[in-house]
C-alpha cells in the first residue's frame, strides 16, 4: 500500500496536463479541415456576388448568416423536437439492436431466420415508410421515434453480432474452466467483447438518426427541422433551408461526438495506451 | 494411503476431421497430493490436450480422468488452469484479472480483492494493481496471469509452458520465484513445458511424453533438496540426470524412422531418486 500513494500523486497533475495536451492537439488535427470549409463558404460568397445569383436559387451565406439571425429564434423549438426525436429513436435502436444482436448471436436458427429479414427491412426507404407510420400510429412522437429507430438499429445489429462473434474463444474456454456459466460467459468475456464494436454502430446510427428524424418531419409534423424546412421552401425563403441544413450538420456532428465520447468512457481499456504514453 | 491429486488411466483422443489426428494412446500418469509434476514431450506431442482433458475443456474419446477422484470429463472447474497464452482480459486491470477466477468461483468480491492485495508483493505486481493488461511488460502479465490461477480456489494448479514465452534470464528469475511461493502453497501442480532443465528444476516427478499420439515413455522421481538453486544446472549429477531425461525424450523418435517400438521405459529410469542426497 505505501508504494501505491507516491505513484498516485505523481500521475494527477500529469493526467490533467495531458488532457490539456490532447485538446490542444484535437484543435491543430482539424484546423486543416475548418481552413478547407472556410475557404469553400468565401468562394461561394464571391460566386454569388460575381453572378448576381437570385436569392431564391442560391443564397449568399452573409444572407443565410442574415436569415439566422433574423429567423433564429424560431429555431429553439424546432432543434428541441428534432434532437428528442432522434436521441429517443437513437436510445430505441441501440435497446432494440444489441437485443436483436444477443439473439442472433446465441441463437443459430434465428441467425438464418432473422437476419434475411433485418437486410431486406433496410431496402424500403425510410421516406416511403414515413407516411405509412404516420397512417398507423399518428403524426405524434412515436411515429419520428420509430422512423429513426428503424434506419439506426441495423448497424448496431451488423456490428455488435460481429464484435460477439470476435471475443476470443481461448478465453471463453478460460473462464468456462474455472466452472464459469453461460451467464459469467456473456459477463465476463462476450459482451465486453462486443462494446467496441457496438459502439462503432452506435456512432453510424447517431450520425442517421438526425436525418431519419428530419425525413419522418417532412412528411408530417407540428414542429422540428423538417417542417421549418417545408414550411420555408413554401414562402421561397431558401436562405431559411440553409440555416436548416446548417443547423441538422450541427446537431449530427454534436450526436457523433457524444457517442464518441460514451464509447471513451465505456471502453477506457481501448484509450489507456494513448494517456499512459508519457507515462512510465 | 493418500487419494490420488491426479489420476489419469488409458486416456485416448483424436481429434476428428478430414485427416483424423491421434493425439492420446493410451495415457496413464499419477499425481500425490503437494506434489510438483512436470510433463515434458515433443512440441506437439498431446502435453496441452491433457491438460485440457483436466481443465474439463475437452472430451476425451476413452479413459479415466480423475481429480481427487472425480471425473473430470464435462466437468469444468475442478482444477485451476493457466492456458499457454496469458489470456488477461483487456478490459479488467491487473486487480480485476488477477480475481477473476476467485470471484467465478464464488470467492466475494471483496475478500478475492483483499487476497489479491496481499499477494501483489510476491507476485511482483505491487504499484501495478490498476494498470491495463497492454500496459504491463511480458514478464508482468505472465505472473498476473499465474497470480490469477493461484487465486483459483483448487488444489491443482494446471500450468502449461508458464514461462514459454520469456526469455532465458526471466526465466531463471521465474524458476527460483516459482519454488518460493508453490513452497508456502503446498498444492499440487501438474506442469507442461518443453524445457528438460526446467522440468529438473522444478519438480518432483517428471514425465516424459512420446511424440504424437502421445504415451508416457518414461518417469523419473528428483529427489535433489530444495530450495534448488539456479546453479544447479551446472551440477555434475545434475548433467547427467539431464543426459537421461534428454535419451528418453529422444528414444521414442526413433519409432517413426521404422525401429520396432521399445518397450515402456518405466521403472528403468529412476535414477535421481537412487542418489544419496549428499551427493549434491
Amino acid at each position: 500500500m505505501a508504494a501505491e500513494a507516491p505513484s498516485l500523486r505523481r500521475s494527477l497533475p500529469a493526467r490533467g496536463w495531458r488532457l490539456f495536451g490532447r485538446w490542444g492537439g484535437a484543435a491543430w488535427e482539424y484546423a486543416p479541415a475548418l481552413v478547407l470549409l472556410a475557404a469553400l463558404v468565401g468562394l461561394w460568397e464571391l460566386f454569388v456576388q460575381v453572378l448576381d445569383t437570385r436569392p431564391y436559387i442560391l443564397p449568399a451565406p452573409s444572407a443565410i448568416w442574415e436569415a439566422l439571425l433574423d429567423k433564429g429564434h424560431l429555431l429553439p423549438n424546432h432543434i428541441q423536437a428534432t434532437a428528442t426525436e432522434a436521441i429517443l429513436g437513437l436510445l430505441a435502436a441501440a435497446a432494440g439492436g444489441v437485443l436483436l444482436a444477443v439473439v442472433i448471436s446465441s441463437i443459430p436458427l434465428a441467425r438464418r431466420v432473422l437476419y434475411p429479414i433485418i437486410v431486406t427491412s433496410q431496402t424500403v426507404p425510410a421516406i416511403v415508410l414515413a407516411p405509412l407510420l404516420m397512417v398507423w400510429v399518428g403524426i405524434g412522437l412515436e411515429s419520428k421515434l420509430i422512423v429513426v429507430a428503424l434506419v439506426g438499429f441495423f448497424p448496431i445489429v451488423v456490428s455488435t453480432v460481429d464484435g460477439l462473434a470476435s471475443a476470443d474463444r481461448d478465453m471463453v474456454a478460460l473462464v468456462r474452466s474455472m466452472g464459469a456459466s453461460r451467464i459469467d460467459e456473456l459477463r465476463h468475456v462476450l459482451i465486453p467483447s462486443a462494446i467496441p464494436g457496438f459502439f462503432a454502430g452506435l456512432k453510424i446510427a447517431a450520425a442517421y438518426s438526425v436525418i431519419g428524424a428530419v425525413i419522418a418531419e417532412w412528411v408530417a409534423a407540428k414542429e422540428g427541422l423538417g417542417i421549418f424546412i417545408i414550411r420555408s421552401q413554401a414562402s421561397f425563403r431558401i436562405d431559411q433551408i440553409f440555416v436548416a441544413i446548417g443547423v441538422i450538420a450541427l446537431l449530427s456532428i454534436a450526436l457523433f461526438v457524444a457517442v464518441h465520447l460514451l464509447a471513451r468512457v465505456a471502453s477506457p481499456w481501448k484509450y489507456a495506451n494513448e494517456k499512459g504514453e508519457n507515462g512510465s | 494411503m493418500l487419494e490420488a491429486a491426479v489420476a489419469i488411466r488409458g486416456l485416448r483422443h483424436t481429434f476428428p476431421g478430414d485427416r483424423p489426428v491421434e493425439v492420446l494412446d493410451g495415457v496413464d500418469l499419477e499425481a500425490a497430493p503437494g506434489a510438483f509434476v512436470s510433463l515434458v514431450g515433443p512440441s506437439g506431442c498431446g502435453k496441452s490436450t491433457l491438460l485440457q482433458v483436466l481443465a474439463g475443456l475437452l472430451v476425451p474419446d476413452a479413459g479415466e480422468s480423475l481429480i481427487e477422484g472425480r471425473s473430470t470429463v464435462g466437468e469444468p472447474g475442478l482444477a485451476a488452469y493457466m492456458p499457454q497464452k496469458d489470456l488477461l482480459l483487456p478490459w479488467r486491470k491487473a486487480i480485476g484479472n488477477a480475481v477473476l477466477g476467485a470471484e467465478i468461483a464464488g470467492v466475494g468480491k471483496e475478500a478475492a480483492r483483499e487476497q489479491a492485495m496481499a499477494l501483489l508483493e510476491r507476485f511482483g505486481l505491487t504499484g501495478f494493481e490498476s494498470a491495463w493488461p497492454s500496459q504491463l511488460s511480458g514478464g508482468m502479465r505472465q505472473r498476473l496471469a499465474l497470480l490469477r490461477t493461484f487465486l483459483v480456489p483448487r488444489h491443482l494448479l494446471l500450468l502449461d509452458e508458464p514461462f514459454g514465452a520469456l526469455d532465458a534470464i526471466t526465466r531463471r528469475e521465474m524458476h527460483q520465484w516459482l519454488q518460493e511461493v508453490w513452497a508456502t502453497d503446498a498444492r499440487t501442480v501438474l506442469f507442461v513445458t518443453h524445457d528438460v532443465e526446467e522440468a529438473l528444476i522444478l519438480s518432483d516427478v517428471v514425465y516424459v511424453m512420446t511424440p504424437r499420439p502421445a504415451r508416457m515413455a518414461a518417469r523419473f522421481e528428483v529427489d535433489y533438496p530444495r530450495p534448488r538453486r539456479p546453479e544447479i544446472v551446472t551440477d555434475p549429477a545434475f548433467v547427467a540426470d539431464k543426459a537421461r531425461l534428454l535419451a528418453a525424450l529422444d528414444a521414442p523418435t526413433q519409432r517413426q524412422a521404422g525401429v520396432p517400438t521399445p518397450p515402456p521405459r518405466w521403472d528403468r529410469l529412476r535414477a535421481c531418486s537412487e542418489k544419496p542426497a549428499d551427493e549434491l
